[in-house]
């Protein structure tokens, strides 16, 4: 019997983009349901009741919520193809603690460079830059964060690429000038087909964010 | 050879106590090292450079950090005894719940005794709120993990020994809005890794008066 498989998904979200590029890594069909956060659906109400947050995969109607946890549920369902973490206790808890930092400062951090300005916004993109030149040492000389082939690491951090151009346009910097490495990562992520299907256009993601800005400037939220 | 384990900890931390008993549950045997978090020694600094945080777990020289890893890292490590449920949805489930732990519970607790007047009302009431979705969560099974003491267990237990120190702070009765977990947390007291790994109540408490103290709370 098939499985079927259905994302709960955003277009602009990096955490839903992990997990399409996790479902195409491994080879597997599934259904995306586009969700509008401001009129959320009573599927993703009833999938998701706890958080009511994408992205949800829900496989053979059963649900499985937040990112990392869910890209660890379809590397050990389907354990055959693109292997997400290695088999070794020490370099899984050492994979899982960089998606942890990941998920702690990446998103959070960023947001400020593209959704603030003054002394806050040159914090962040300190701070960001700094998070990215640790990433960088994290990688070393591999080409990628898994080593040979996409690891938990690299799904989790590679969404983030489609805020480059936000990040640098707002905060006025160039990531290539400030990590390299990072910038040619990337770019090594984005050959591979799972990569480019998944992320959305750059610019597209710019306009969304500056969007948001726009609101959350109203709602006076920083 | 025999494993060296060496954990960097401090008495009154709950992710602490999460790594003590995991490791008890699978009886390791290892050297516990208290930390003075106000005066972070150097060894804890190199073995953790980036969150400088504890529990860091020390496995033959090598640091596992964050609490929920570390456990997970235990439990692939020392296979007897099983944390974690062998089914892949099982166990997404498990981290769920651990994950909205870490994200509801501990953040809400610390509101508790950090703020006063509304902001400590809110805090109050997310917390109950949470602890009450857990309850709903927990059913009719003994623990979380059905007949066996698991993973969800081990990352909220640990918050039991602060209760105490909760409730007179906020000025309320987790018994009143949870009593089937209270009966959760009292079956798994009787277990020997939990008891011997729980921080005491009263000192808790205590502790947290010299915390408020230390950032000006009253």
């Amino acid at each position: 019997m098939a499985d079927e498989l259905i994302l709960l998904d955003l277009w602009s979200s990096p955490f839903a983009m992990r997990v399409r590029i996790a479902l195409r890594e491994k080879g597997l069909d599934f259904e995306s349901i586009e969700e509008d956060l401001s009129n959320k659906s009573p599927l993703l109400l009833k999938m998701n009741p706890v958080h009511k947050q994408v992205p949800v995969l829900i496989h053979d109607e059963k649900p499985v919520c937040e990112s990392t946890i869910i890209l660890q549920y379809i590397d050990e369902v389907w354990r055959d193809k693109a292997p997400l973490l290695p088999s070794d206790p020490y370099e899984r808890a050492r994979a899982r603690f960089w998606a942890d930092y990941i998920d702690k400062k990446i998103y959070s951090t960023g947001r400020l460079v593209w959704a603030t300005t003054g002394e806050i916004q040159a914090a962040a993109k300190k701070d960001l830059i700094d998070c990215f030149k640790l990433l960088e040492m994290v990688l070393g000389d591999k080409p990628y964060f898994g080593g040979k082939t996409l690891g938990l690491v690299d799904v989790g951090l590679i969404p983030f690429y489609s805020w480059f151009y936000a990040l640098e346009t707002c905060g006025e910097f160039s990531l290539i000038d400030e990590c390299p490495k990072l910038v040619s990562w990337a770019k090594r992520c984005l050959q591979k087909e799972s990569v480019s299907k998944s992320l959305p256009d750059q610019y597209k993601i710019y306009d969304h964010l500056m969007d948001l800005k726009k609101k959350f400037q109203a709602q006076q939220k920083f | 050879m025999l494993d060296e384990v060496i954990l960097l900890d401090a008495y009154f931390s709950m992710f602490g106590m999460r790594v003590r008993i995991a490791l008890a549950e699978k009886g390791v045997e290892y050297e516990y090292r208290e930390q003075n978090l106000l005066n972070k020694g150097q060894y804890l600094l190199e073995m953790n450079p980036i969150h400088k945080k504890i529990p860091v777990l020390i496995h033959n020289g090598k640091p596992i950090c964050e609490s929920l890893i570390i456990v997970e890292y235990i439990d692939e490590v020392w296979k007897n005894n099983p944390l974690l449920p062998s089914d892949p949805y099982q166990r997404a489930q498990a981290r769920f719940w651990a994950d909205f732990i870490d994200k509801k519970v501990n953040d809400a607790g610390k509101r508790i005794w950090y703020m006063k007047g509304e902001q400590q009302q809110a805090a109050k009431e997310e917390f109950i709120e949470a602890l009450q979705l857990l309850e709903t969560e927990l059913g009719d099974k003994p623990y979380f993990g059905g007949d066996k003491f698991g993973f969800v267990d081990l990352a909220l237990i640990p918050f039991y020994c602060w209760f105490h120190a909760y409730e007179t702070f906020g000025n309320f009765s987790t018994e009143e809005h949870c009593p089937k977990l209270i009966e959760w947390a009292e079956r798994c007291e009787k277990i020997e890794s939990v008891s011997k790994s729980l921080a005491c109540p009263i000192k808790v408490y205590e502790f947290v008066l010299i915390l408020k103290k230390k950032y000006g709370v009253k």
